[in-house]
């Protein structure tokens, strides 16, 4: 098996950040609000760049997804951007209502998602957003895994015209996607083939399941590796061709169970292929205060739980 | 233009319009619907400029209505309609099966003339916030309504559109509050109640007008102030004085009428103070 080369290490956050900059440059159209976080959301750069299409809309979140809706009605593309908690639970009915509901050309980009918010603790980490937002009919939901995956889905939603949720996190993590990719909503990307147990994985895990499926190589097991980049809509044709072929499934991702990729995974598998599938993920509890590497170890987010995860589901064929 | 006379016509078959929706479904809210009618007639027949025959969710170089109250849908349907945006016969529809004119205002469903859908309150004041800033960015000198609930200030963010708008100075924003003084449960003192809104607005750097918004002439000159104060690059709301019911001497008075609809008897007696000017759908 062989390593991917690693280009850097960046955090997603600021791939969207020169996205969202690129997108802004493709198209005029495109639009920025953000709720008193432009810095943490890396959007310093767009502001620059196009004062009079870049909002200031203070700690007023619901106002500023209800300000994107406007404009988008008007025919503009806006992006919204703060935290994930901030960006999803706080402005529930805000979202449904004004955005999803009304069918409006709002992209929700939500940072600091799950528990590599790190040292804020509980109350700014959020494991409930995936399952929020594909709950709403017609939201797209995207988790990209590096920096270059996440500047190339920003500049891809500009171009897609409805409802998304872009999610993406704080810490610096390994570069390994091209800078140059398309990204194709909806498309699932197979990092590796495998013929043992399929891995389907999301956002930072993704990194975590290359690394496990390396250390897996090494113990004569043939992991295939599947970059779930978007949630909704479900690759399911490369989900169903990848399990035909290895029988037995480990999700991945830093999220609830509850509404997480595992989920989509778990529901897609029980309606057209029953099989064995480990989830690794966060079961019914809140996050806490610690440094990212420390609480993907404590909350079993890491290289090691992948690789438990997939030794069991092979053991359950 | 239509005289004030004839707009007060027109206000009296949207009222029939509303009381007929609301008794063939036995469901909807007359009440404030009632008391919106006026403004409503004349924002759609006067004061707006728009265009009916070529609806577009854009709306460039027209002006816009928002509703955030979407539960007074019954007059915004009729106004709709009546001023051409759909046909008049698609009011027998209202809250039916299939329908296009859902209990509460949608885009879902591409109704011509709604531009976001409301009920859940609070939010259409924030959605003007965005068409007035789309609307700045592409130099459009039109102008967006929002009409909202006085009991609906209740909600936390009209407060945050409140505070976005003032202290920008979206002077192309003319908000208007209906302002009865009724909620479901009873009054608004009563449940949560503010002795007077002048004050709070003006803290948030909007200019304040007042009106009798069941007096047409009232309106038509209000509004005519309105659009000449926009040269203080202030928001401007006008806090408009209706009766929840207002026409229908049997729904005034009390906040009974919010939310049920006239029996036969009732629809009768109601239609018998409103008289048909433009033909009954």
């Amino acid at each position: 098996m062989q390593a991917l080369e690693i280009l850097g290490n960046n955090d997603t956050r600021s791939g969207f950040g020169a996205g969202l900059l690129e997108a802004g440059k493709q198209n005029s159209q495109v639009v920025a609000l953000c709720a008193d976080l432009t810095g943490s959301l890396k959007m310093d750069a767009f502001k620059k760049e196009f004062p009079e299409r870049f909002f200031q809309m203070g700690i007023a979140e619901a106002n500023m997804i209800g300000a994107a809706a406007g404009l988008a009605t008007a025919g503009k593309i806006p992006f919204t951007g703060t935290f994930a908690n901030f960006s999803t639970g706080r402005v529930y009915d805000q979202i449904r209502q004004s955005v999803a509901y009304s069918g409006k050309n709002v992209k929700i980009c939500a940072s600091h998602a799950g528990v590599t918010l790190g040292e804020d603790g509980a109350t700014h980490q959020i494991l409930e957003d995936l399952g929020m937002m594909k709950m709403l009919p017609h939201m797209v939901v995207i988790n990209p895994c590096d920096y270059n995956q996440t500047k190339a889905a920003t500049i891809a939603i500009a171009k897609y015209d409805g409802p998304c949720y872009l999610r993406f996190g704080r810490p610096k993590v390994p570069i390994f996607t091209a800078p140059d990719q398309i990204f194709e909503i909806g498309k699932a990307v197979t990092i590796y083939e495998g013929a043992d147990v399929s891995i389907f994985c999301t956002g930072h895990l993704v990194w975590k399941s290359v690394l496990a499926a390396q250390a897996l190589a090494e113990r004569g097991i043939s992991a295939e590796v599947i970059n779930i980049h978007t949630i909704k809509p479900l690759d399911e044709k490369a989900v169903l061709d990848s399990v035909r072929k290895t029988r037995c499934v480990v999700t991945a991702e830093e999220h609830m169970y509850n509404g997480g990729l595992g989920d989509s995974i778990c529901q897609l598998l029980a309606r057209n292929f029953p099989l064995p599938v480990e989830m690794v993920g966060v079961n019914d509890s809140f996050g806490e205060s610690g440094t990212p590497d420390e609480l993907m170890a404590k909350y079993k987010l890491d290289t090691v739980d992948v690789i438990a995860a997939a030794e069991k589901a092979i053991s359950r064929k | 233009m239509p005289t004030t006379l004839e707009l007060q016509q027109i206000a009296s078959q949207v009222r029939r319009d509303i009381v007929r929706m609301v008794h063939a479904v036995q469901s909807g809210h007359p009440g404030g619907s009632l008391g919106c009618a006026d403004y409503l007639t004349a924002l759609y027949f006067q004061l707006m400029d728009h265009k009916p025959a070529n609806f577009t969710q854009e709306a460039k170089n027209e002006d816009v209505f928002i509703l955030s109250n979407g539960h007074i849908s019954p007059v915004l349907y009729s106004v709709l309609a009546r001023s051409g945006y759909f046909p008049v016969s698609e009011l027998a529809t209202f809250r039916k099966i299939n329908t296009r004119l859902q209990g509460h205002p949608t885009t879902h469903d591409g109704l011509p003339g709604v531009r976001i859908a409301s009920g859940s309150l609070g939010q259409g004041l924030s959605v003007g916030v965005g068409v007035a800033l789309a609307k700045k960015l592409d130099k459009d000198d039109h102008i967006v309504y929002v009409n909202m609930g006085d009991g609906e200030l209740q909600e936390g963010q009209n407060w945050e559109a409140i505070m976005y708008a003032g202290s920008h100075g979206l002077n192309n924003i003319i908000a208007s509050v209906d302002y009865n003084k009724q909620q479901i449960d009873g009054t608004v003192v009563d449940i949560m109640g503010f002795s007077e809104l002048r004050s709070k607005f003006e803290a948030f750097n909007w200019l304040v007008l007042e009106m009798n918004g069941n007096d047409m002439q009232d309106i038509l000159d209000t509004n005519a102030k309105a659009k000449s104060l926009r040269d203080q690059n202030k928001p401007i709301v006008i806090l408009m004085s209706t009766e929840m019911g207002a026409g229908v001497d049997f729904m005034m008075g009390s906040h009974e009428w919010h939310g049920i609809a006239p029996n036969d008897q009732q629809l009768a007696a109601a239609l018998a103070q409103l008289p048909e000017t433009q033909g009954d759908y």
